[in-house]
């Protein structure tokens, strides 16, 4: 019954969807819309009283490289000003009319260290429009984005601009504390006397450099590893691993060839040529992948370089607008952002389980099932966390011990998830993949028809975050 | 041994969860249907590999007793003689215990050597067939794997065989023991526990697998050059006779300083391994069983498994669980005590407030808190976000904000009454109904401190032993009016803290002190009697006395032992008495407190290893001469009027209620006061050495210096009746 009514509203003409919509908003609070609602469960639109709906207008990336590869030479800013300079093409947005602009990154380069600012300049904004920075690992794109969100509700901003960028062929590699200590102290040295009992102290061991951690700063436990203990706490299999890493390169080559990527702006990068698609797409066979050996756990682990995301550079952004500051500009936006969660676990043993805590949660929320979203979009670490979260999702014994929760979560059907490929195939800059994944959402959304998607991803330090996008109406 | 393989899981976090296993039980039942009738061992085929599980039933543990041994090697013949096996996989279902060592309580049923030479002889042979096995076998242990637990599964070191120290599974690793590592897993679908040793196993099967297949090489990797060039400049080094010697002289001079002579069993070792590699494996293996045997049964190995049997009962509260848990804990004064107190508790996640009256004593106790808990980091015990995490547990302040709050409360302010009650009276105002009243004193009745409580039912002694975090003990004081709740919730606490506990009836001196008290008088006298503290050290350590008696008053204080001398002194009269408490004060008026003064009978200075006696020290010991008895003045009698006393009043105590049980009384003894291990504590001596012989001894001392010497009744008794024991 439900379905053919869902079948039947989903057929209304736009015209009358779209009135519908309009009328029912304003009445809200009054029973007798309440038992109209009722007959369109599924598909009430999520707007909330006293609330400004905020939408995206569109968004951008960067083509997503692998590391060391044609943006080898650039610097992090030079990526997320080609994002907005994108952006600002593709939406011809007046560049006055950008209120603030918020970028996510995770490994800064320290001479950029606000790279929003640097960015924004360097692609033409007005330089009166204020840019801050974030970071929250992999989700650091999608805090950028909520901020924005925040800004715009609570009427501190009408246009907003959110972004990421990750710039992963460079990263900043420090001398020694020992040798960092010595140069200071050789700074602040005034006579020669000074000096020379300063240098005096020197060892060679003071030249071995310092790498940016790729391990958790709590636990010492590499993400690969941790992701690996995962796989093997949800008993996944090697070949399950591979499958799913198959299945993204797949999708993502089919997308890829369809044309339905298109997000992506083509970028020249100085001193080389255009680059105009993702370059990490490969879909491999099963035996080949089989080949390789364990990336983290030697010799007997399930994590391999083929199962895995990428080293990759990229950057993204998105233009965020309050609805009816979109509308009055002639804009025909192609989302609502809805509501989102950001949760939090042990960063030891469920480094990667954010997705699992964050889906129920935003469902819940926003009082919606699993049923009714359209579009799965998740961030994909590894194969294994992805598996694991399937599982973890599908599990009573872990709702029920882990989450509190009475009974479990449910499985999202794999034929809505990532159908466009994921951060396994099309790549992974940490601190843009948030901005792709609504993306990809939304224009799933306007492409395979649906009203929400739900985004979710994990990131180091336990962390996790969902969102719920709604398509605008056509 | 060479075709075995050990994959190690890190037991650090698994090791102390609780059972939960059945499910996985089950399963492997299900896979073996036929095999039911075993109850230690049960095993099943998955492909061409032996899983073979080890579960002794009823027990957290597995031991290497003689039904799972008997068992065991049923199961092995089984596996060398199936033709659809090609290699085995040795697992136990428990969690956080692969096999625990051998079952004392198979070796104390033996009543002869002959026996335990017997069942050590089976297990060599046990040993013997899994080392020449044709067919590879893998050892995943996950958890202790000690003793002959560690032989099922790995060669054993020289090193490990001397000392019996524990090892980090990562180490294990590194040294060669273990040639894999599997770190536990957290949630999945199932309990984490139960699905890490599942992935344990199957890890395992892997291995063997690919063992029997020959595509993984039994040889452990030298991945480095170095190390390679080592074993082998070694093994060649080895194969010299004169070396050979050379190195069992250096091993056994080593051995000798450590132990005096006292623990017979690392010399017997030495023996054995020189007798195999001179005279063949065979030799060695028959001298190993038989010098097992003989070790068995010496009145060491009694009196050491008596103790480790005690530490396990005295590691129990037998008074339940407390009504409300303490989470919130406060410890008033950040001196080396509350500090302590502070640290061993909020290293086990509870919430302490640590108070003290001014800002730099309070950052003292602070930084020492700190310090205790950075030490473990750089040892690799903690990591630095475990230390911040346990530090954050700390609050340190100078008020009574959040005392409404806290469930205890231990107090180790300054040994004197009237700031006892004072402290006391300050902080009943603040907190709420049901929290606790600890004091931490080493002396002072706990039924005077408790004279101004509006609630002596809540008021309890908890007596620690400095360092905090070494000693392991903790003696709990009750009074009369202590409630039984207030005890079991001052035990618990004390467990949390990872305690060794004894309870104590109040009275002056309570256990430990009391029985440390007339030995300390009795150093005195000695002292006075012109044997000076170098040589009474010797005397003290020698007989097994892990600190010398002298060193012991410089690390006591030399006025705390004034000041408890004083009290007991006035309590118990003519038994106390000996040496003159006037050395003491003297010492004091010259500023010579011990180690925290710098110089008491030795001089401390910092980074100075070997101390010096102080020299100044000798005017004083002059003035205070006193003739020495001839009679009772050799060596072994010297030793004997310490031992003697201590022991005398030990049983006192017994025989007074102050004890409650000889096992609390002998840990007590030896985890608090430093007692001889090897004797096992005053009780266990009495037993092993014989009370007749003691009372001979006393009665000798007695006919010298009079009523000190006197043997109390209940040793009298014991005398009296042979049959008669502490311990049945």
């Amino acid at each position: 019954m439900t379905s053919l009514l869902t079948y039947t509203f989903k057929n209304l003409p736009n015209t009358s969807k779209w009135a519908l919509r309009f009328c029912m908003r304003p009445l809200s609070s009054s029973s007798q819309v309440q038992a109209a609602a009722g007959t369109t469960k599924s598909k009430k639109t999520l707007a909330k009283p006293n609330i400004r709906n905020i939408v995206v207008v569109d968004g951008v990336r960067t083509p997503f490289l692998l590391s060391g590869t044609s943006y080898k030479d650039l610097m992090p800013h030079d990526l997320a000003r080609a994002a907005l300079s994108g952006l600002l093409h593709r939406t011809s947005v007046p560049k006055d009319v950008v209120d603030y602009i918020i970028f996510g990154t995770v490994i800064q380069e320290v001479k950029t260290s606000n790279v929003a600012r640097e960015a924004a300049l360097g692609a033409g904004f007005s330089d009166k429009t204020p840019a801050h920075t974030v970071t929250m690992a992999c989700i650091s794109s999608n805090q950028a984005m909520t901020t924005a969100v925040g800004l715009i509700a609570s009427g501190q901003c009408d246009v907003v601009v959110a972004g990421g960028v990750e710039l992963m062929s460079d990263i900043p590699i420090r001398h020694s504390r020992k040798m960092r200590k010595m140069m200071l102290d050789l700074n602040k040295a005034k006579t020669l006397a000074q000096r020379l009992s300063v240098i005096s102290k020197f060892r060679l061991n003071f030249l071995s450099p310092e790498l940016p951690a790729v391990s958790e700063f709590s636990t010492s436990e590499t993400m690969g590893h941790s992701a690996d203990r995962l796989a093997a706490a949800f008993a996944i299999s090697r070949e399950e691993q591979d499958e799913y890493a198959l299945r993204s390169h797949s999708l993502a080559k089919r997308a890829q060839d369809e044309g339905l990527l298109s997000d992506v702006v083509p970028f020249k990068v100085p001193g080389r040529d255009t680059v105009t698609q993702d370059n990490g797409i490969r879909p491999s066979s099963l035996d080949q992948m089989a080949k390789l050996k364990p990336a983290f756990i030697k010799p007997y682990g399930t994590v391999t370089a083929a199962n895995s995301s990428f080293l990759t550079d990229g950057a993204s952004a998105v233009l965020i607008m309050a609805e009816e500051k979109a509308l009055a500009m002639g804009y025909k936006p192609k989302a609502y952002l809805r509501d989102f969660m950001y949760v939090s676990q042990d960063p030891k043993d469920q480094l990667l389980l954010g997705p699992t805590y964050a889906t129920p949660k935003v469902l819940e929320k926003a009082g919606l099932t699993m049923n009714d979203i359209d579009a799965f979009e998740f961030h994909e670490a590894f194969s294994g966390q992805i598996l694991a979260n399937l599982k973890a999702m599908d599990s009573d014994w872990f709702a029920q011990n882990y989450m509190g929760r009475k009974a479990k979560v449910g499985l999202p059907p794999l034929e809505k998830f990532n159908n466009w490929g994921g951060s396994l195939s099309l790549g992974h800059p940490f601190g843009a993949t948030g901005c792709r994944l609504v993306m990809a959402a939304a224009n799933r959304l306007r492409k395979e028809g649906g009203q929400y998607g739900l985004v979710a991803a994990c990131a180091a330090g336990g962390q996790g975050h969902a969102m719920i996008v709604e398509a605008y109406p056509k | 041994m060479v075709a075995s393989r050990a994959i190690g899981s890190l037991s650090r976090f698994t090791a102390s969860r609780t059972l939960r296993c059945s499910g996985y039980i089950c399963r492997s039942f299900t896979r073996a249907s036929a095999l039911l009738t075993r109850t230690h061992i049960n095993y099943g085929v998955k492909g061409d590999v032996a899983v073979i599980r080890i579960n002794s039933p009823n027990s957290k543990v597995n031991t290497l007793s003689q039904e799972l041994h008997s068992e065991f090697m049923e199961v092995m013949n089984e596996v060398w003689s199936s033709s659809q096996i090609r290699s085995a996989v040795l697992i136990s279902t428990k969690p956080g215990c692969f096999i625990a060592g051998a079952d004392l309580n198979m070796l104390n049923a033996c009543t002869t050597s002959q026996e335990v030479t017997q069942i050590s002889q089976e297990a060599q042979k046990m040993f013997e067939k899994l080392e020449k096995s044709t067919k590879p076998v893998v050892a995943a242990i996950n958890g202790s794997c000690l003793g002959g637990g560690l032989e099922v599964g790995i060669p054993a070191a020289f090193d490990m065989m001397l000392t019996g120290r524990s090892i980090r599974a990562d180490r294990a690793k590194k040294m060669g023991l273990v040639d894999q590592l599997v770190e536990p897993l957290g949630p999945g679908v199932k309990p984490p526990e139960e699905r890490t040793i599942e992935y344990l196993e199957e890890v395992a099967i892997t291995f063997a697998k690919g063992l029997a297949d020959k595509k993984i090489t039994p040889k452990r990797d030298k991945g480095l050059v170095e190390t390679f060039y080592l074993t082998e400049m070694t093994s060649y080094a080895l194969s010299i006779p004169f070396v050979r010697q050379q190195i069992y002289k250096k091993v056994e001079e080593k051995v000798q300083k450590q132990t005096k002579g006292l623990y017979p069993a690392p010399l017997k070792i030495i023996d054995v391994v020189k007798t195999g590699i001179e005279q063949g494996s065979n030799a060695g293996y028959l001298s190993e069983s038989q010098r097992f045997g003989e070790l068995a049964m010496t009145k060491e190995s009694k009196a050491l498994m008596g103790l480790y049997r005690g530490q396990t009962q005295c590691k129990k509260n037998k008074f339940g669980a407390p009504q409300k848990e303490v989470k919130q804990l406060a410890v008033l004064g950040a001196g080396l005590m509350g500090a302590g107190i502070a640290q061993v508790s909020v290293d086990k996640g509870l919430q302490t407030i640590l108070k003290d009256t001014t800002l730099p004593a309070l950052g003292r106790g602070q930084q020492q808190v700190f310090k205790g808990l950075n030490d473990k980091v750089k040892k690799k015990t903690l990591t630095s976000f475990e230390r911040d995490a346990m530090f954050s547990n700390l609050i340190g302040q100078l008020d009574y904000r959040g005392f409404e709050k806290a469930d205890m409360v231990i107090e180790a302010v300054f040994e004197d009454l009237s700031l006892k009650h004072r402290v006391l009276k300050e902080t009943e105002a603040v907190i709420p109904d049901h929290c606790v009243f600890a004091s931490n004193t080493s002396a002072l009745p706990i039924g005077e401190i408790a004279t101004v409580s509006k609630r002596p039912e809540k008021v309890i002694g908890m007596h620690y032993f400095s360092p905090v975090d070494k000693m392991q003990l903790l003696e709990i004081i009750t009074t009369e009016k202590t409630s039984k709740d207030t005890t079991a919730s001052a035990v618990d606490v004390g467990l949390r803290q990872g305690k060794v506990i004894i309870v104590v009836k109040d009275g002056p001196g309570f256990y430990t002190t009391r029985c440390l008290t007339p030995m300390m008088s009795e150093v005195i006298r000695i002292l006075q009697e012109g044997v000076g503290p170098k040589k009474l050290d010797s005397l003290t350590t020698s007989f097994g006395f892990p600190v010398g008696a002298a060193t012991l008053v410089d690390e006591v204080g030399v006025d705390v032992a004034k000041h408890v001398a004083e009290n007991l002194g006035k309590e118990f009269g003519e038994r106390f008495a000996g040496g003159s408490l006037e050395m003491l004060q003297q010492m004091i008026s010259k500023g010579f407190l011990g180690r925290k003064s710098g110089k008491g009978f030795y001089i401390y200075q910092e980074g100075v290893k070997n101390k010096n006696l102080n020299s100044d020290m000798d005017s004083i010991l002059a003035s205070l001469k006193m003739p020495s008895q001839p009679d009772v003045s050799s060596d072994e009698d010297i030793q004997y009027r310490l031992v003697t006393r201590f022991v005398n009043e030990a049983i006192l105590c017994l025989q007074e209620g102050v004890l409650a049980t000889p096992t609390e009384g002998d840990i007590g003894a030896v985890f608090g006061l430093g007692f001889p291990p090897c004797l096992g504590g005053p009780f266990h001596f009495v037993d092993l050495y014989g009370a007749q012989k003691i009372v001979d001894r006393l009665r000798k001392y007695e006919a010298v210096y009079g009523k000190q010497f006197t043997p109390c009744q209940l040793l009298v008794d014991h005398a009296n009746n042979p049959n008669k024991k502490f311990y049945q």
